[in-house]
């Protein structure tokens, strides 16, 4: 159980606090984008492009024009008058808000048509035509280099081929040459296939310009508004919607999972359209523009090796990457880092030799790459060492586990420099995974394994020990933009002792509301029910980089720790002015202050507070209210140990997940009821990947599965029941000890379950399967080994 | 071409003019302002637009609002009673069966009958029961508990303890 220092009626950190935000959605009163209604407001619907790449001739708006309830159609031409046709992305790549000549990818934005009513703006749509004349598309990256493929991105002067960066780190020639020496090399090639978030509310937005006082108002599903109004600013500054005429409203979101980081175009044609004609415009796209055209995850092609010696030293890897942006190179990731952390692929392992490598190249696909909760593209380091790690054990025949405690990182060794240059905060891997060992009872299981292994029946353990990188990040390298990738808090108490606190973060349904209030009660004693959290306002709140890659607690949640210790400090000097004795006579308990060996002398903190505005100290200001801006001096390394185990039928292929134990370690809990619910909600977004979703093209570039008819989300019935625990190994430089965990599950998942399919198959030589792993792909390999 | 048709809902009776083609989970939306039914998905997937018709869980974005003419309707605004939240919403609070709440209302109402044909559904029947509604959030298996412990509160049995399994 968790310790808490707190009482139940203050709710501090450790408290499995029910949370504030659920009176308002189990009712209907949460307030998302498309709740929002504005006198006047206008519909926006867009025509898409049905080919991955063409010229378009002709638009042919005439029609669309005559339908009853439509007032304008807008295409790239007219955008161009304005020098909004294009904009930037975050790699410093350039996108297409609309094409004035030549369309990327299949549902690519072409014209937007803005109307009355929803319905009539899809009538105006369906009337839009437009002439296209199509070309061979790329869509396989590996042919994208070719000499014969056409260059995608003619637009940009003196581009003469389809690279779009090289990344590498390391050192090459060590780990060449400890390779060239080592007793054993194992090497695979994998595909982390692309996928989407589909999130359950798609993105959308409500831009509502007043000509009057030249004023923006953006409600949009953002999870960075702040960075989003200074991006606005950037792109639109110049037809003078500066920053301050500029106020983005991120309201409830209906999931987010990175799919809401990126700015998409039809924002900005929301936003261009609105200037045009003077009126509030929504657009909410609906699930198939969603899966078709926004922000994808993964699509990254590993090489993955690693060389050790016979009996189970890891001695180096060697990551060889080539990476599927789409057509343009707009991937969320901190501007110095192209690959994100990928560099954290050395995994959970002490070992001091890797070379990494990764080239990006454009294709006829939506752009993307970073997202679903892959904290900056550690799902695919993770899924890499942790498949090669199992690949390294099943070629020496070594237990995994076993293999995994042996080289793991000694608690002692903490920080810990990795061969990349990250230093890993804090850790106790041993610890995690022998107490999921303990909990799936290990042992027992492998000799049930090899008891059916006799009788030839499939089942498989799979484990994943995995390190996360959360919470950028330190100034000195992280930023977006150019923007610090610091983060913010602003709590002001009122006189009789209730709070309100605003960040510069924005919860998508991962419990600020609630488990911020926990931060400030816990260092203030204040109960958390009394502080009122919010987000997602630019007007109001404090600048901040948003919330993604797990970095709100990390980051805000240390800027909330800080402020209020600042407020402490304040409430100090007002008691020892109140109590008549000197501030090192004072002791804090949570809520009050009292005087060392005379408890009974005592103020509490709503006391305080409220003598801050009616008896303050001479000299002091008055009021108690306190800001804090949080530049991290590290990342924070959570980690976990997932054990996973599956039946397979060997004559159908149809996996069964009989058990999954996950235990992760995120330093001090905050709130355990919503770290396990993050918990749940990531592993069967790690399921999901492992086993049913991916974004699969044709040869000409045609989605075969944009719709949720077939891109395969989990039910009820395919998740799992998942077991959940956790250790405790402190942040050290975090000031609660807090570390992110919102995307763990996510990260770790899919290769313990791929590990676990594999284990189950090893027998009949199949040493590796590319995630999805379907019934259809387990039976071919079985089928291929001449097992059925 | 308008029709006119006559609904209820939560108990409330309205007359409107539609369009055929309009569906009922914009006529819920956008003509009464109810807008905690939700749009999830464009091919009846997601069930995020779940609502009761004469005490059935449909999807309200596969019914055209004409097709409700006569009828009743619930939606998650009408659940809760003289502001007294329904065992679900308890449920779904108290066991952490939400996290964004975009799926919720539809689970809500979907389980509300789910409950009433079945009052002590075993995980497996709240599984299958559920499997119209996605959520993408919570893996599910706190809504799973949220159901179990609404159906106990309507059965009368000893609510189950709703601290987290956290080993
Ligand atoms: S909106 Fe998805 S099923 Fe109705
Ligand atoms: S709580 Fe977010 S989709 Fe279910």
């Amino acid at each position: 159980m968790i310790q808490c220092k707190t009482s139940k009626e203050i709710g501090g950190m450790g408290h499995s606090l029910k949370r504030k935000e659920d009176i308002r959605f189990i009712q209907g009163k949460g307030h998302y984008v498309d709740d929002v209604k504005l006198p006047g407001m206008l519909y926006m619907d867009i025509v898409r492009s049905p080919y991955a790449y063409a010229k378009i001739k002709k638009i042919n708006i005439e029609e669309a024009m005559k339908v009853p309830g439509v007032v304008a159609v807008v295409t790239g031409k007219d955008l161009e008058k304005y020098n909004l046709h294009w904009m930037p992305t975050l790699m410093s790549d350039t996108q297409m808000v609309l094409p004035t000549d030549t369309v990327m990818y299949q549902a690519q934005e072409v014209a937007a048509v803005i109307a009355t009513s929803k319905y009539a703006a899809r009538d105006g749509r369906e009337a839009v035509k437009v002439e296209y004349e199509p070309m061979k598309p790329v869509i396989d990256p590996f042919k994208s280099l070719d000499p014969g493929a056409p260059v995608l991105r003619s637009d940009k002067e003196g581009k003469k081929d389809n690279h779009i960066w090289h990344w590498e780190v390391g050192d090459k020639n060590k780990t060449d040459d400890v390779f060239a020496k080592a007793e054993v090399v194992v090497k695979e090639q994998m595909h982390i296939p692309r996928i989407h978030v589909a999130s359950i509310e798609t993105c959308g937005c409500v831009a509502d310009y007043d000509k009057v006082n030249n004023h923006l108002t953006m409600y949009m599903t953002t999870q960075a508004p702040h960075a989003i109004r200074t991006v606005i600013a950037l792109v639109a500054g110049h037809v003078g919607l500066t920053e301050e005429k500029i106020r983005v409203i991120s309201p409830d979101i209906g999931g987010g999972f990175g799919g809401k980081v990126p700015v998409y175009p039809g924002y900005v044609i929301a936003i261009a359209v609105s200037f045009l004609v003077g009126k509030p415009v929504k657009w909410i796209e609906d699930r198939s523009e969603n899966l078709q055209a926004d922000s994808f995850a993964r699509d990254y092609h590993i090489t993955a090796e690693m060389a050790g010696t016979k009996d189970g030293k890891i001695l180096a890897t060697r990551f060889k990457i080539l990476a599927d942006h789409g057509y343009t190179d707009a991937s969320a990731n901190p501007s110095k880092f192209p690959t994100g952390m990928f560099s954290v692929a050395t995994g959970s392992y002490d070992y001091d030799t890797t070379y990494m490598e990764c080239d990006a190249v454009y294709t006829n696909k939506p752009p993307g790459g970073v997202a679903y909760r892959c904290s900056f593209r550690v799902t695919e380091a993770v899924h890499a060492i942790e498949r090669i790690t199992d690949r390294y054990a099943l070629e020496i025949g070594k237990d995994p586990a076993e293999l995994r405690l042996q080289n793991f990182i000694k608690k002692e060794d903490f920080p810990w420099k990795s061969p990349t240059g990250w230093i890993y905060d804090s850790g106790d891997y041993h610890k995690g995974l022998l107490k999921a060992m303990d909990t799936v009872n290990y042992h027992q299981l492998r000799a049930e394994q090899a008891e059916k292994r006799k009788r030839g029946e499939l089942m498989g353990i799979g484990i994943s020990t995995f390190t996360e990188i959360v919470g950028a990040g330190p100034s000195k390298d992280f930023d977006i933009l150019g923007i610090k990738m610091f983060d913010s808090a602003e709590i002001r108490v009122h006189p009789t002792g209730k709070a309100i606190a605003r960040f510069g973060t924005k919860s998508q349904g991962q419990g600020h509301e609630t488990t911020y209030a926990q931060i400030i009660a816990e260092e203030l004693g204040i109960p958390a029910e009394n502080i009122q959290i919010e987000e997602g306002d630019t007007d109001t709140a404090p600048y901040g980089l948003g919330t993604y890659a797990s970095r709100s607690t990390p980051t805000a949640g240390a800027a909330a720790a800080v402020a209020a210790r600042k407020l402490r400090d304040k409430a100090r000097k007002i008691a020892a002015y109140l109590l008549e004795v000197s501030e090192d006579d004072l002791e804090w308990e949570p809520g009050k202050f009292f005087v060392k060996g005379a408890p009974e002398k005592s103020k509490t903190i709503q006391e305080i507070v409220f003598a801050s505005y009616t008896n303050h100290p001479p000299g002091m200001e008055a009021g108690f209210e306190a800001t804090h801006y949080y530049d991290p001096p590290n990342l924070t390394f959570p980690s976990g140990a997932y054990i996973c185990v599956v039946d397979i039928d060997k004559e159908t292929g149809a996996i069964h997940v009989r058990r999954f134990v996950a235990i992760d370690d995120c330093g001090n809990i905050i709130n355990p009821m919503i770290v396990q619910g993050q918990v749940h909600g990531g592993l069967t977004q790690g399921i999901a990947p492992a086993m049913y979703e991916e974004l699969i093209y044709d040869e000409a570039g045609n989605i075969l599965n944009g719709t949720f008819m077939d891109y395969l989300v989990p039910t009820a019935v395919e998740s799992p029941k998942w077991e959940t625990g956790h250790t405790v190994t402190p942040s050290p430089h975090h000031p609660i000890g807090a570390k992110g965990v919102g995307e763990s599950p996510t990260v770790g998942a899919p290769p313990a379950i791929a590990n676990a399919i594999v284990d189950a198959l090893s027998p009949y030589g199949i040493t590796h399967l590319d995630i999805p792993i379907t019934p259809f792909k387990v039976w071919k390999a079985l089928k291929e080994k001449g097992v059925v | 071409m308008l029709k006119q048709i006559t609904v209820t809902v939560n108990g409330v009776q309205h007359t409107l003019e539609v369009e055929p083609r309009l569906l009922l989970v914009h006529m819920i939306r956008e003509v009464l302002n109810l807008t905690g039914t939700h749009i999830g998905c464009d091919t009846s997937s997601c069930g995020a637009c779940t609502i009761l018709l004469d005490g059935k869980s449909i999807k309200s974005c596969t019914v055209l609002a004409v097709q409700a003419n006569g009828k009743s309707i619930t939606t998650i605004e009408g659940v809760a009673q003289n502001g007294e939240l329904s065992p679900l919403q308890e449920g779904f609070k108290e066991n952490h069966g939400l996290h964004c709440g975009f799926c919720t209302p539809g689970m809500i109402l979907r389980a509300t009958e789910l409950l009433a044909n079945n009052p002590n559904p075993t995980e497996e029947e709240i599984r299958w029961g559920i499997a119209g509604n996605l959520c993408r959030c919570t893996g599910y298996n706190n809504i799973v508990k949220a159901i179990q412990y609404a159906g106990a509160k309507m059965r009368g049995d000893e609510l189950p303890s709703t601290e987290p399994e956290f080993v």
